[in-house]
């Protein structure tokens, strides 16, 4: 098995969990890679501080939409207090596979997204 | 479809040192020709012999070695000048093809463009070919347009004319080789109608000069820009040729040492071309790897550099589309196309098929080409894009057929 291109990686590039968009929402962010031309937006519903339900939308490689499909999962029911404090770190051992230097904005794209919808923070995670 | 390999219509690969690396324990295949070319021993040499042999500061020193050096830059300017049927004066030296463009849009699109004007470039233009003119429009209040790109990657000279006759088109910027999917545009024609029409043309050749002749005094463009890395040169210097009159009437560009004839405390005076528009220490050592590596594709010849393109770029179009889902952007005919293919293939984005061709030791670029309105217009976010010079071989592109359809294996297409 490739080590990159695990099965569990490409099980979520092909099937991405709360992918698409929602039409009442709360909060509303969109990024994009400069290095690639990966775009990722997010729509997140808000209910009592925290993340009732979220989805991203975009385009890109296997490791970005991987990683906002498995990101997904563990931010839907986080504080909003909480998402500014969400490390590169937190991501990448999510995502449980070694990321390179040049792949590594693929990686964070949704965290970037992430953070951006919840303080209006453009930076990207450290 | 199995085509029979043919011997190389040209082998130089032993000329270039990189080429015997592995990268992994696999033969290095380098497939990014369009974003920069590889070196061979004989510019290096060169470069080396100079720093070894020669190094001095040039046009100001008195004494021999330093005579030696400017001799050796200068010499290097005209048998580059001459390469592409240029003058030495109209010849100038840039960092690179991007700071030609900003020269003309700063030097020239600042004392003759204004409101009402419009500055006409191509959908297909690299970012170096659209920023600075959207640039100027912004300072000058003019407008920029583009001519629209074909589903097979082509203009329209029809567009072209419709646009001229409006009046308002002060100056038309056009690559001469898309960087992306190929088309040799007909910049001939362009600069001709561009000219009848009242306005200048400029073209970009950085993807034209390192693999096709080019005959500046036959073209008609009033300025020509292009890099010497992707023509087998060094990094850091780039090249504008323009017509004398527009060159000597434009204001200095970058302003300093050099590019002036007399500094007093109220004001000054600028030098010749074309040292006007070269503020500063030039960029000697590149200047003699340019002029060696103008050498090295002088002696192979240009036309046999384009024949041996065109024969890699045909064999590339006929083998690639072998992958299932692959599909080519550009037009199909190898005559009609520099030395790159781009494309995409179902269900594995192009930077997971670049990163999976790595494993292979092939080096494809992806992404989006600093080509971004190209993208958008081909409906594609990005692509992958393999590119030749002369020390590729078909078995060079057997390599990347193999590695794409190991790609897919490893999506489980």
């Amino acid at each position: 098995m490739d080590e990159l291109y695990r099965d569990n990686i490409l099980d979520h590039y092909k099937n991405p969990r709360n992918f698409g968009t929602l039409e009442a929402h709360d909060l509303d962010w969109h990024d994009h890679n400069p290095l690639c031309g990966d775009e990722l937006g997010v729509h997140v519903v808000v209910e009592e501080g925290k993340v009732a339900e979220l989805r991203f939308h975009g385009q890109g490689c296997a490791i970005s939409q991987a990683a906002a499909s498995i990101a997904s999962e563990e931010l839907i029911g986080k504080r909003l207090e909480e998402l500014p404090e969400l490390s590169a770190d937190w991501l990448i051992d999510l995502l449980g596979i070694d990321i390179s230097p040049t792949r590594r904005k693929c990686a964070l794209l949704s965290l970037k997204v992430m953070r951006g919808a919840s303080t209006g923070d453009a930076s990207w995670p450290e | 479809m199995t085509i029979a390999a043919t011997e190389p219509l040209v082998d130089v690969r032993a000329d270039f040192p990189i080429l015997e690396r592995e990268i992994g324990g696999k033969r290095l295949v380098y497939l990014d020709s369009a974003s920069t070319s590889q070196k061979p021993t004989q510019m290096i040499e060169a470069v080396d012999s100079h720093f070894r042999r020669t190094n001095a500061n040039i046009h100001r020193g008195v004494y021999a070695l330093a005579q030696e050096a400017t001799d050796l830059f200068e010499g290097a300017r005209q048998r580059i000048a001459s390469f592409v049927g240029d003058s030495y004066q109209t010849t100038i030296f840039t960092k690179n093809a991007t700071e030609a463009i900003n020269l003309v849009a700063y030097s020239w699109g600042g004392a003759n463009v204004g409101p009402g004007d419009e500055v006409l470039i191509t959908q297909m233009e690299h970012h170096s070919n659209i920023v600075p003119w959207q640039l100027l429009c912004r300072r000058t209040g003019a407008t920029l347009r583009y001519l629209s790109v074909s589903e097979t990657g082509e203009l329209s000279l029809a567009e072209l004319d419709a646009v001229l006759a409006e009046g308002r088109v002060k100056l038309v910027g056009v690559t001469h080789v898309s960087n992306v999917l190929g088309t040799i545009n007909p910049v001939a024609e362009i600069a001709a109608r561009a000219r009848a029409a009242g306005a200048v043309t400029l073209v970009d050749g950085s993807q034209a000069v390192p693999q096709m002749a080019v005959d500046l005094s036959e073209l008609g463009a009033d300025f020509y820009a292009w890099t010497g890395h992707k023509a087998l040169g060094p990094t850091g210097i780039g090249i504008l040729h323009g017509r004398r009159e527009l060159l000597e009437a434009m204001p200095p560009f970058l302003s300093g040492g050099d590019m002036i004839a007399s500094v007093s405390f109220e004001g000054s005076t600028w030098n010749e071309l074309p040292f006007k528009f070269e503020a500063g220490t030039s960029p000697v050592a590149e200047g003699i790897g340019l002029g060696a590596a103008i050498d090295y594709l002088d002696t192979i010849g240009m036309d046999r550099i384009r024949a041996h393109e065109t024969d890699l770029t045909a064999y590339a179009l006929e083998r690639v589309i072998e992958v299932d889902g692959l599909r080519v952007f550009g037009p199909l005919d190898p005559e009609r196309r520099g030395g790159v293919v781009s494309f995409a293939i179902d269900g594995i984005h192009p930077h997971d098929v670049a990163e999976l061709c790595d494993r292979e030791a092939v080096c494809v670029r992806a992404g989006h080409h600093c080509a971004q309105p190209l993208m958008r217009r081909m409906d594609v976010p990005a692509t992958a894009r393999a590119s030749f010079h002369v020390y590729n071989a078909r078995e060079d592109v057997d390599r990347l057929v193999d590695a794409l359809r190991g790609a897919r294996e490893v999506f489980g297409l």
